[in-house]
């Protein structure tokens, strides 16, 4: 398929896939075991200037934007997506200072995220705030011109490695939601420290800590935005980041394929390739649609965000919701096309399965997208005043 | 510092086959690639400029669209690169390749260092780095795994052999070959890349040198490739199989009937 890219965008794709293929495929199955951090794989992509597709110019990035950074994601996803999680969600915590940043904040903060000299992370969950960021009970209160944060965040991906860090913690507590305001920190802040590193199912190489706050003094001006709009700074995130997610189940999903297929090439039985028959045919032949449908959805809802469109968080939780359902279904049928082989750990399909679980529950569950398409459906229809019987 | 990297456009050797009718290498549908032994030879350069400064510049000699190998190397971080094409060029043996290259080497002004991979995948001769030096006239060491600038004047290269390694220190300029123990090359860049896209890449011919055309391609050269074929196929092969007293007594036979002196 020609999806009409751009000379600099088909560059993108081919830079993060040759390292995909030479620098990342090779150890997945030795980094998911270990669970080691992939810094090396992190300085190659540095090197290569990737972790600045999606930052402007003026930046230090290469001045594209959310179909860039999706590219990038989806050919390293291909290989690995707990090195390509990684890499995104140096972009979810930056993606605040983007959006809602001074350009002082930005000047300061994005050019070494853009070279990849630093990663980044974003902190919005706790142990009782999930889905329910009104929940949240990290605190921030303002003392002269210092903010004093207290509190824990819990799962925050790329934290302990990453040294900047973007957190929404309560500014004023009785107001809900609408107390919640957004931050910088930094790693060696007084008073900034990180728990353990997680256990996971998947996702194994990707780092996944708590942060802890105990009377971290930061200065006032690491507000992002006004006191008030954390929760605004969170869904404004999330409405640029989610196709992101979508294009790490693009990858993904075509990761698995291209293992099913080749095997199913080769591997023989009743004298005939297992592809000549139907069942397996039509296995195959579903998580190719599936994959190539997630694919141009997550392109297109890339380029409309990408148009500078407003309307963007009902197409932001599709492009996330379809490609992550289709990655667990597409990983989960390719375990089957190998049988015995797909179960053990000796081949790449069963880390894919297990990795793929994640996409349906980290930046918003998918319960909480079909919430958000919900919700958009209803204000939708609610504004049409013709009838359609 | 200025360093200049030599490089060839091969056939890709993992789709080249011979045609067992006229012996000849079957070219058609074969894609062309950088010569794997040069990436480290450019990775060797790169390395050498990220520690002490200065440009490097890329150069092949071959028909015009060896610019594409170039490109490649250029999306590494190379600063410039230069194509020798001139249809008096074609047919080139080692000798009348390395005298156009080190005619342009000179023709760049001051270079201290010139660099080549260990050998090309389609020629095999590792004759090229050594004649350029000869050419050029200047000090030159082969299988070099490691570089190091000594004083600014001299480069310090540790030299793989099958037993090891040997230390030589030789004055600039220099040229020098490198292999695989180098270290891999590096990943292309996207901003090095889009550059690469958009560089001027002069083409330089043999009056652009000051070669005349009996000095240069096959009327400048030595020697000519007569023939190239495949060797036989091997199959009077004999697998000894049983226990190992058995096996043992099986090729001492062998060996005695074939008549190998002092059985």
């Amino acid at each position: 398929m020609d999806y009409f890219l751009t000379e600099e965008q088909q560059m993108i794709r081919e830079i993060a896939a040759k390292i995909a293929t030479e620098k990342v495929r090779p150890v997945r199955a030795e980094l998911d075991e270990s669970e080691e951090f992939p810094w090396d794989i992190m300085k190659i992509l540095a090197q290569s200037d990737l972790f600045g597709v999606y930052l402007p110019e003026e930046y230090g990035g290469s001045g594209g934007g959310v179909l860039e950074n999706c590219l990038a994601i989806e050919e390293m996803g291909r290989a690995c997506i707990s090195v390509a999680t990684t890499f995104a969600a140096s972009g979810l915590g930056a993606y605040p200072i983007l959006l809602f940043g001074t350009e002082e904040q930005k000047q300061k903060y994005l050019p070494p995220i853009a070279s990849g000299e630093k990663l980044a992370a974003f902190g919005v969950t706790e142990a009782n705030a999930g889905s329910d960021a009104g929940g949240i009970q990290t605190t921030a209160k303002r003392d002269g011109d210092h903010y004093v944060l207290n509190g824990t965040k819990q799962w925050i991906t790329n934290a302990g490695e990453a040294e900047i860090y973007t957190v929404v913690a309560m500014t004023d507590r009785t107001k809900g939601a609408r107390g919640a305001s957004a931050f910088i920190v930094e790693k060696g802040d007084p008073g900034f420290s990180f728990g353990k590193k997680e256990k996971k199912m998947g996702l194994r190489a990707s780092a996944t800590r708590e942060l802890l706050f105990n009377d971290c003094r930061i200065p006032a001006d690491r507000l992002i935005g006004r006191e008030g709009t954390g929760f605004i700074v969170t869904m404004k995130t999330f409405d640029v980041s989610r196709p992101g997610i979508g294009a790490l189940g693009v990858g993904l999903s075509q990761g698995a394929l291209d293992i099913s297929v080749e095997y199913a090439r080769k591997r023989v039985q009743f004298g005939k390739p297992i592809i000549a028959f139907q069942a397996v045919q039509h296995m195959l032949a579903d998580m190719a649609t599936e994959t190539e449908a997630s694919r141009v959805l997550v392109y297109a809802a890339a380029r409309y965000i990408d148009s500078g469109a407003k309307d963007i968080s009902k197409i932001s939780a599709i492009s996330k919701l379809y490609p992550t359902d289709v990655a667990m279904r597409v990983t989960t049928n390719a375990v089957q096309v190998l049988g015995g082989y797909g179960y053990m750990r000796d081949y790449p399909v069963e880390k894919m399965m297990r990795d793929a679980k994640i996409l349906q529950i980290y930046e918003g569950t998918n319960q909480i997208q079909r919430n958000i398409i919900g919700q958009e459906l209803n204000k939708e229809y609610g504004r049409i005043k013709e009838t359609f019987f | 510092m200025h360093i200049v990297v030599c490089i060839k456009q091969v056939p890709d050797a993992k789709n080249v086959r011979i045609d067992p009718e006229t012996n000849t290498l079957v070219r058609q549908g074969v894609d062309s690639i950088v010569n794997p032994h040069d990436w480290y030879a450019v990775e060797a350069a790169l390395l050498l400029r990220d520690e002490y400064g200065g440009k490097t510049t890329v150069m092949t000699m071959g028909p015009p669209q060896a610019e594409e190998a170039l490109r490649e190397t250029l999306a590494l971080g190379v600063d410039e690169a230069v194509l020798l094409s001139d249809r008096a060029f074609a047919g080139a043996d080692t000798w009348a390749t390395s005298l156009t290259l080190a005619r342009a080497v000179e023709k760049l002004g001051p270079v201290d260092l010139v660099i080549c991979g260990k050998q090309a995948i389609d020629g095999d001769t590792a004759q090229v780095g050594p004649g350029l030096a000869a050419h050029l006239d200047q000090p030159y060491t082969t299988y070099g795994r490691r570089l190091e600038l000594v004083n600014g004047d001299q480069l310090r290269v540790e030299r793989l052999t099958d037993f090891g390694y040997e230390v030589v220190q030789m004055a600039l300029p220099a040229v020098v070959t490198v292999v695989r123990e180098i270290g891999d090359p590096r990943m292309p860049g996207l901003k090095h890349k889009m550059r690469a896209k958009k560089l001027e890449i002069p083409t330089w011919g043999a009056v652009d040198l000051d070669l005349n055309p009996e000095e240069v391609g096959l009327q400048g050269s030595f020697t000519q490739v007569v023939k190239v074929f495949s060797p036989p196929p091997r199959s009077d092969r004999e697998m000894i199989t049983g226990e190992v007293e058995e096996q043992a007594e099986k090729l001492f036979n062998l060996l005695r009937a074939g008549k190998v002196p002092g059985l």
